[in-house]
């Protein structure tokens, strides 16, 4: 546990100075915590738990967005986990209004089964449609064709500068949109 | 869109850096000035007998109390703007000011006075402070809260007020060398009142504009 802390933190001072490598990483180890949390926490409210991945996509965007809030003295996991508190809170929030069936007794054993289960996100890539059309080809991609910054520029005749502008405006509008929502 | 492919998708945004939130709250606090700065002139203006009035310390005073309050409010708000901050501890920065004020109304007290305790309570100008001070407040607080929205505030009503505080404390700078009530008992009323009145404006404005 505090060993996997420590390693968090040490890839996010090298994502911070630069490395992206260690960025994509810091992610990748950090999702099933995340989406596990995210399972317990929708259990507990008695909602689904295969709604978790777009909580966990909203986490993942809102730790992205608000990286430069992170005090690199301190530890990664206790803001990170600020981070995904407040989020979960949030998505609870507001499918509190909606109505479920209640799942309490189930929830143990739903929680238990593997993270395999859960079903796709679907707010994310709503949202996506909704973006001006550069932002959005140039998310889709970077995304789905896991084209790099510099090929997504050839493939639109645009610099790599405006590419990376339109990523980062594109993530921006996304996020502002989910919290719209 | 699949978690992997977001993840991909944020790593290759990585290169995008923000600045720190202090250096954002800064500049909007620096761009507002300009704006509550003329409205002052427009509206009030320094005392005329300003001159004089700077060598009675009770008229220093107010200044040190609300620049006390700005500077404190700043810092505890700065605080604020991260995710896994929370009030505990900083909230006693806030009484900086406070001790000031109620250090000026003892010494006052002390002194002898020519006008009665409740004259100077009461003042010639509450009205005019109880108008400016949250409407000078208002480019400043709009300033504080665009500031504050860069950063991940846990409590977006909690950050807010504190937003509040710092317009007003800056707001009360620009009034206080307008005002010509120097008792601290005034200060400690009708700036008060002014000040609580912003707070609510901006814990209100904030749980809608701070959410991240």
């Amino acid at each position: 546990m505090r060993e996997r802390e420590d390693e968090w933190t040490g890839l996010m001072r090298q994502a911070m100075s630069g490395d992206g490598a260690a960025y994509h990483r810091l992610l990748k180890a950090v999702t099933p915590v995340l989406r596990a949390a995210a399972r317990r926490g929708l259990a507990r409210a008695g909602q689904p738990v295969d709604q978790s991945e777009d909580i966990v996509q909203d986490i993942l965007l809102a730790v992205h967005l608000k990286r430069h809030t992170w005090d690199a003295n301190a530890p990664f996991a206790p803001w990170l986990f600020a981070i995904a508190r407040n989020k979960l809170i949030d998505a609870l929030r507001r499918r509190g209004r909606r109505i479920f069936v209640n799942i309490d007794d189930f929830a143990e054993t739903i929680a238990s089964e593997p993270a395999a289960e859960t079903a796709p996100a679907s707010e994310v890539a709503a949202q996506l449609q909704s973006l001006p059309p550069r932002q959005r080809e140039v998310l889709q991609s970077i995304a789905i064709e896991a084209a790099s910054i510099k090929d997504t520029a050839a493939k639109f005749s645009m610099s790599e500068g405006a590419v990376s502008v339109a990523l980062h405006r594109g993530l921006a509008s996304l996020t502002a949109k989910l919290r719209e929502q | 869109m699949q978690t992997d492919q977001l993840i991909r998708t944020l790593a290759a945004d990585n290169a995008h850096h923000e600045r720190p939130v202090a250096f954002v709250l800064a500049l909007a606090l620096l761009a507002a000035a300009p704006v509550s700065i003329a409205m002052f002139f427009a509206g009030l203006g320094v005392r005329p007998d300003v001159m004089t009035a700077m060598h009675n310390p009770f008229f220093d005073l107010k200044f040190v109390v609300t620049l006390a309050l700005a500077m404190s409010a700043i810092v505890v708000s700065l605080h604020l703007s991260r995710p896994e901050a929370s009030l505990h501890g900083w909230a006693l920065l806030l009484l900086i000011p406070v001790g000031i004020l109620a250090g000026g109304i003892a010494v006052e007290m002390m002194l002898p006075q020519r006008l009665p305790m409740m004259t100077r309570l009461v003042g010639s100008n509450s009205r005019a402070c109880l108008t400016a001070i949250p409407l000078m407040s208002l480019p400043l607080l709009a300033a504080a809260l665009i500031g504050l929205r860069h950063g991940a505030p846990a409590r977006p009503a909690v950050a807010g007020a504190i937003a509040g505080l710092v317009s007003a404390g800056l707001a009360a700078t620009l009034y206080a060398s307008h005002c010509t009530d120097d008792s601290p008992l005034f200060v400690a009323t009708w700036y008060s009142i002014a000040t609580a009145l912003v707070t609510a404006i901006g814990a209100l404005a904030g749980s809608r504009v701070l959410r991240y």
